[in-house]
């Protein structure tokens, strides 16, 4: 039914159009068609003369509505023969145009030349626009084990409103498996490519209707939706989530789908299907994650070297016609192969489009995530695209992150091409939220702090808590207390020191000295102990401890009478000049006491240390 | 000069002993803390962040829903995607504390600008109140024995294997924050009663609270105070502290859990509950007549009154239970109050709770798998808490016993006891080691001061002729220490064993060895619910067993007519029935129940065991116990159910064999063997000429683990 409707479309076009409109003739035109994926590209090569006086600058490309409906991209370049870097090639800009006296059914395209052409000047260039949804699957429905056929439609002649003087046609399929195709004369068949022309000498809008029906088994990947977010982080690395949301758009498959014939011959029961998509990502391409709603999805490779990264994956099932699934892949790639600075402004240059092969993109949406902060925003890419501008609100943002969105529908591989983010951003920024944390953890040790110190109970006035503040009292006290007896201790130890080096140089001069600040020194700290202890006396809450700390007090005392009277003994003897062995005879006695008297001691501190 | 200044400094920098060992304990709690949490994470090591098993998914498709949709939303949400054409009012079937414990960590987390999913929100709840769990069981063993006790406690519950088996990262289940709440009500109602303090009792019932919004297990507790109160008054333990603990929380206890609308006024009306009621009762009579008592001075008139008193007190409390239950305004027992009871009564009565594996009488050797050196601890614990018994002890052993006895009864039980097993052994443990210690630091000082032997004070010249007694104490010391080090040690990586191989796994994703040792994984449950939830209708309705329902809605986003909660046995049934059935007949109970795609669990190719092929005589059970017309031996050959040659025909011919069975006969599953041959049973099939008249196959995953059917509409009548 289309096909008649396309062919009677062209008749009118013809019919209608009105001759020359310019003196322009094509002098010579080359396409080819590839049909070898389910992206459609014509490749053309023109070569247009100027016949008429006057110079021209602009050449008209015609395409009928049905295609420019599925046309996803146009480009047209200087033609540079071949053998040349394809790399200098700059493209011609190419703009909607609506001459007068046109057929509506038709949309028409003006290419810029570089130089205008003269009378009799020549330019030959290179037309590439590229289909999608182009091929029709015929039948529309098939079981497991069929093959997929579909069906191409185009013109054996070249549409166009210039005359044609010579144009040849050729039209490359996956497979030499061909259903049917229209024969007219000049047709040729070479395996999988079918020819048509040359013809010659062919007025402005001819045409001549030309249908393929062919087996292709090539995945039908079109992603319904995908929406790529590119986070930047000055941190050194640009994180990339892609969401795909991916049906097969080949012929909808029918009946019962049996995993026995899908596994015996994956080949033939389930020709139809694709099993797994590959993706090129950038070189240095890290952490990369492939999983969906429901979790990871383990079957997928990764393959690495420095030119680039290939991801294969496999979506959990086969993908039969008219499945659908969905699922996300993420990769960080390092910030310094993506991020530049010129004139003051930073900005990020990235591909548009996704990594994967092949892919028919029906929405793109692209959403570029600039640090907090960043300002002064603005896009160059490399076609229209809808742009606005949103926020996100991730990880220690406080008003969130800006994001430039795009929007672009019908895209496809070639549109894979860089484009360009501009912003500025002050590196200090990034030393905000470290500090935000740092911030965080010091308030909440000083709330802790806080609450450990200050008294926060309700009633000052109840008896527990005036319990607890005495307690704290006779605590502070003892504590007091032991420090006291601690100084005691030490002043004990160094009586013993000067003991020995009495026995060791027998100054005893010095020794008595020592005696003397010593005896200063624990009188002064029996004095000080005295006010600790009639507080402790009387204080009701202390009672239990009491006993323990009059009793350490007690021995203290004890021990201290009985060092005394050791450094008596010894120093009498000293002065005596008795025998070494004698004064040791006379002391052992005490000594034995005075060790056990301060292992007592020692003991008591840690008991009360306990409390 | 300045030398000593410097000394002086870094004295008063020095640290005491009180405070050193502050800092050690502080920084033990932390390690272990931190251990606990860390410990659980292997599931997400081994596999990734997702949630595990079955309920899990009910509680995630829940959380994302409340999180989404707001707390009304949730609490008056009607759920048409499960039991169709029933359907089901969610905020009145279940306990909500899970959930809006997660969300309220999801909405905290948000405030503090931490943008995280909420799923792993739901992963991590699970280990983080493990991680909780630790520090309650510390505070718990400090109030019942001592400080170090509650440090043992806190070690030991951290990697306690029969806590773990439900606390992993992903088992996003009610046990989680169930245990957590459990032992918090439980700490603070012993405090109340060790302080006899009302603040105390207020925090427990609002712990009390919590734990019935979060679980059904707060019957057990509902039971276990008022028995633990009578216990108390029996052996004359009452005191004023229990009088205001108990009242305090079973008064605002009960107000409270009436606002969960899952329990609504089981709290008086449910025969369950009623022990509560009674103690509550009783605690007034036993305060009057102290009163009485304390008014009396004539000792024989009050043992008149009281005897007057307690009867009539008695046959009120007797008559007004005969009269509820009589009029049906108390509610009798429910069947898993029954079946906790007596271990056989679901066998008979209820396949329905009997089919599900973990509640199933325990195995002496998961015993063994789940305490390992805690189930000899405990005993010695016993013994310690008898030695030096006090409320808090009484408490905590009759917790053990009853919940051992639990334990014994069913294997998901054990949970419940892990936390009491750990606390009677931590003090078995640190009651042993202090003793030893305390011998053998005397010791050292003995020997320290061994020339004054003669003159030292009377304990020490105790210690010393002891020591004379016994020559070889501290090397006897020394070797008991190492052996209990050892012990604990051994305990230590079994836990940690334990916990990577057996419940790590989220039996959603299943891992097997390869050939050559290389891990394989099966991941086919996800990649028929991801076929399901985006190659099927939104409004398909899929029929399974009830084991995958929730499943099956939480990740294939469809429609089921019976999932794990388990409330309406006739829907199971007549699920159970279908499947049971030929498939003409199946055909019609399908079409009445507006089923469009039928999903089966097979394993005959992998060698997975836990199919339906497996389950099917409980279907047939089940579908057996309210229809009539399916009887069990007709799928038994002298007993014995087979599904090879000698299978019954009935078997042979059901819809559930010929579903899972579908072409299973043209395929090789083995070298060697014949094929059909099925791996999970070792049989070859007896029925390889399967012909399916009403359903078409619509999906079979990559290793057969799950079929779904498309259940074709009627033929045209022209």
């Amino acid at each position: 039914m289309e096909i008649s409707r396309f062919c009677a479309l062209l008749f009118t076009i013809s019919i209608l159009a009105s001759p020359a409109l310019s003196d322009l003739v094509l002098s010579k035109v080359d396409r080819r068609i590839y049909l070898t994926s389910h992206i459609v590209r014509i490749s053309s090569t023109l070569k247009v003369e100027n016949a008429g006086p006057e110079t021209v600058s602009e050449v008209l490309l015609a395409f009928p509505e049905l295609q420019v409906k599925n046309m996803a991209y146009l480009m047209a370049t200087p033609h540079e023969g071949k053998g040349r870097v394809k790399n200098s090639v700059v493209a011609l800009p190419v703009e909607v145009t609506n001459p007068k006296d046109m057929p509506p059914a038709l949309t028409f395209y003006s290419v810029s030349l570089p130089n205008s052409l003269a009378e009799g000047d020549s330019f030959i260039f290179d037309v590439l626009a590229v289909f999608t949804h182009a091929l029709r699957p015929i039948p529309e429905q098939i079981t497991q084990a069929d093959i997929q056929l579909v069906v191409y439609q185009e013109s054996a002649y070249y549409l166009s409103p210039y005359a044609v003087k010579v144009q040849s046609l050729s039209v490359k399929l996956p497979d030499s498996r061909i259903e049917s195709y229209t024969k007219l004369e000049n047709t040729k068949i070479h395996g999988s490519e079918i020819k048509y022309g040359p013809y010659e000498n062919l007025p402005e809008f001819s045409y001549s209707p030309i249908v393929v029906h062919f087996e292709s088994n090539q995945p039908f990947a079109v992603a319904q939706e995908l929406v790529r977010e590119m986070e930047i982080s000055h941190w050194g690395n640009v994180q990339v989530t892609e969401h795909y949301k991916l049906i097969h758009g080949g012929a909808q498959s029918k009946g019962e789908f049996s995993r026995l014939d899908f596994q015996a011959r994956p080949n033939v029961r389930g020709a139809s299907a694709f099993r797994y998509l590959v993706a090129n990502l950038p070189p240095r391409a890290h952490s990369v994650y492939y999983r969906d709603e429901i979790g990871n999805i383990s079957t997928s490779h990764l393959w690495g070297d420095t030119k680039k990264t290939e991801l294969l994956i496999e979506p959990r099932y086969p993908m039969f016609g008219g499945w659908r699934t969905a699922f996300t892949i993420g990769y960080g790639v390092p910030l310094k192969d993506f991020l530049y600075e010129s004139e003051g402004k930073r900005f990020l240059n990235i591909t548009f489009s996704s990594p994967i092969v092949e892919l028919v993109i029906d929405t793109l949406i692209v959403k570029v995530v600039l640090p907090e902060g960043s300002s002064e925003i603005s896009l160059a890419a490399p076609f229209t695209v809808k742009q606005w501008q949103e926020t996100k609100i991730f990880h220690l943002d406080i008003d969130g992150r800006p994001v430039v969105a795009l929007e672009k529908s019908n895209v496809v591989p070639e549109h894979n091409q860089y484009f360009q983010v501009y912003y500025k951003f002050n590196k200090l920024s990034m030393l905000r939220e470290p500090l935000m944390l740092v911030s965080g953890f010091f308030f909440l040790f000083v709330a802790c702090i806080v609450y450990m110190h200050a008294d926060i109970s309700i009633s000052k006035s109840s008896a527990s808590y005036l319990a607890k503040q005495q307690w704290e009292e006779v605590q502070a006290a003892i504590q007091q207390v032991q420090n006291i007896i601690g100084r005691c201790l030490t002043t004990h130890d160094k009586l013993e020191a000067s003991l020995r080096d009495l026995s060791r140089t027998g100054d005893v001069q010095a020794c008595k000295a020592a005696r003397k600040a010593a005896d200063g020194l624990l009188k002064e700290l029996s004095k000080e102990l005295k006010p600790l202890l009639t507080f402790l006396q009387s204080s009701p809450s202390a009672a239990q401890v009491l006993p323990k700390v009059e009793e350490l007090v007690a021995k203290e005392r004890e021990l201290q009478e009985k060092v005394m009277v050791k450094h008596t003994t010894v120093v009498d003897g000293y002065e005596k000049k008795s025998g070494a062995r004698d004064i040791e005879n006379r002391v052992a006695l005490q000594q034995q006491k005075l060790v056990a008297l301060r292992q007592e001691v020692d003991d008591l501190l840690e008991f009360i240390d306990e409390i | 000069m300045s030398n000593t200044a410097g000394s002086d400094l870094l004295k008063t920098f020095k640290l005491k002993t009180k405070q050193q060992e502050l800092l050690i304990r502080v920084s033990i709690l932390c390690l272990v803390y931190i251990l606990a949490f860390i410990t659980r994470l292997f599931s997400v090591l081994r596999y990734e962040s997702m949630i595990h098993e079955f309920d899990p998914y009910f509680n995630y498709r829940t959380t994302l829903y409340l999180t989404q949709n707001g707390f009304y939303d949730f609490w008056n949400w009607f759920d048409s995607e499960s039991w169709y054409p029933l359907g089901r009012i969610i905020g009145g079937t279940l306990y909500p504390g899970l959930m809006v414990t997660a969300a309220l960590i999801y909405r905290l987390l948000h405030f503090l600008r931490f943008a995280v999913h909420i799923r792993e929100v739901c992963v991590l709840t699970a280990p983080f109140f493990a991680s909780n769990t630790t520090l309650v069981a510390y505070f718990f063993g400090k109030e019942i024995w001592d400080s170090g006790a509650g440090l043992v406690a806190a070690i030991l519950i951290a990697v306690c294997p029969g806590y773990i088996s439900r606390s992993v990262a992903g088992s996003y289940d009610n046990e989680g924050v169930a245990i957590f709440a459990l032992l918090f009500t439980f700490y603070l109602f012993v405090k109340a009663v060790n302080t006899g303090s009302l603040a105390w009792g207020l925090a427990s019932a609002f712990g009390y609270f919590y734990m019935v919004s979060a679980w059904g297990g707060y019957v057990f507790i509902i039971n276990l105070i008022p028995l633990y109160v009578l216990v108390l008054l029996i052996t004359g333990r009452y005191s004023m502290r229990l009088y205001v603990a108990y009242n305090c929380m079973y008064v605002l206890g009960m107000l409270l859990a009436m606002q969960i609308r899952f329990v609504g006024f089981q709290h008086v009306q449910s025969g369950e509950h009623m022990a509560a009621m009674g103690v509550f009762f009783l605690m007034q009579v036993f305060y009057f007549l102290d009163w009485v008592k304390h008014m009396l001075s004539d000792t024989k008139l009050f043992q008149a009154f009281l005897r007057i008193t307690v009867t009539c007190a008695v046959a009120v409390g007797g008559v007004a239970l005969g009269v509820g239950t009589v009029s049906g305004y108390i509610s009798p027992w429910t069947g898993r109050f029954y079946s906790l009871l007596d271990p056989t009564y679901a066998k008979d009565h209820i396949p329905i709770i009997a089919s599900v594996s973990e509640h199933q009488p325990t195995a002496w050797s998961s015993f063994m798998f789940d305490f390992h050196i805690l189930l000899f601890l405990f005993p010695a614990g016993v013994y310690f808490c008898f030695k030096r018994l006090s409320d808090a002890t009484m408490f905590i052993v009759m917790y053990g016993l009853t919940s051992l006895y639990f334990a014994g009864v069913m294997v998901r039980l054990i949970l419940v006891a892990t936390p009491a097993v750990c606390l009677i052994s931590a003090i078995a443990v640190s009651a042993t080691v202090k003793n030893l210690t305390v011998l053998l630091r005397s010791k050292n000082k003995v020997v320290q001061t061994g020339s004054t032997k003669g003159t030292s004070s009377a304990k020490a010249s105790s210690k010393a002729s002891l020591d004379q007694s016994q020559p070889f104490q501290k090397n006897g010391a020394m070797a008991l220490l190492f052996g209990a080090f050892y012990l604990l040690s051994k305990y230590a990586t079994h836990c940690t064993w334990v916990t990577s191989e057996a419940y790590s796994s989220p039996s959603i994703v299943l891992a097997a060895r390869g050939a050559h040792g290389n891990r394989v994984i099966f991941d086919d449950y996800r990649e028929a619910y991801f076929w399901l939830r985006q190659n099927t209708p939104p409004d398909a309705k899929v029929m399974s067993w009830w084991d995958y329902g929730y499943q099956i809605t939480a990740m294939g986003n469809r429609t089921v007519i019976v999932d794990n909660n388990t409330w309406n046995n006739t829907h199971i049934a007549t699920v159970g029935r279908a499947m049971s059935s030929y498939e003409d007949e199946a055909y019609e109970i399908m079409r009445s129940l507006d089923v469009d795609y039928v999903l089966v669990v097979f394993g005959g190719v992998t060698g997975y065991s836990s199919d339906d092929i497996n389950k099917f005589l409980w279907m047939v059970r089940i579908g057996g116990g309210v229809f009539p017309v399916i009887k069990e031996p007709d799928y038994l050959v002298n007993g014995e159910y087979r599904v090879d040659k000698g299978a019954a025909p009935k078997m042979l011919n059901c819809l559930m064999y010929k579903l899972c069975y579908y072409r299973f006969g043209e395929l090789v599953t083995e070298y060697g063997k014949p094929p059909g041959y099925d791996r999970a049973r070792g049989v070859e099939i007896g029925n390889k000429d399967i012909k399916l008249e009403h359903l078409e196959e619509a999906f079979t995953t990559s290793n057969w683990i799950v079929r779904i059917y498309k259940v074709k509409p009627p033929n045209n009548r022209w």
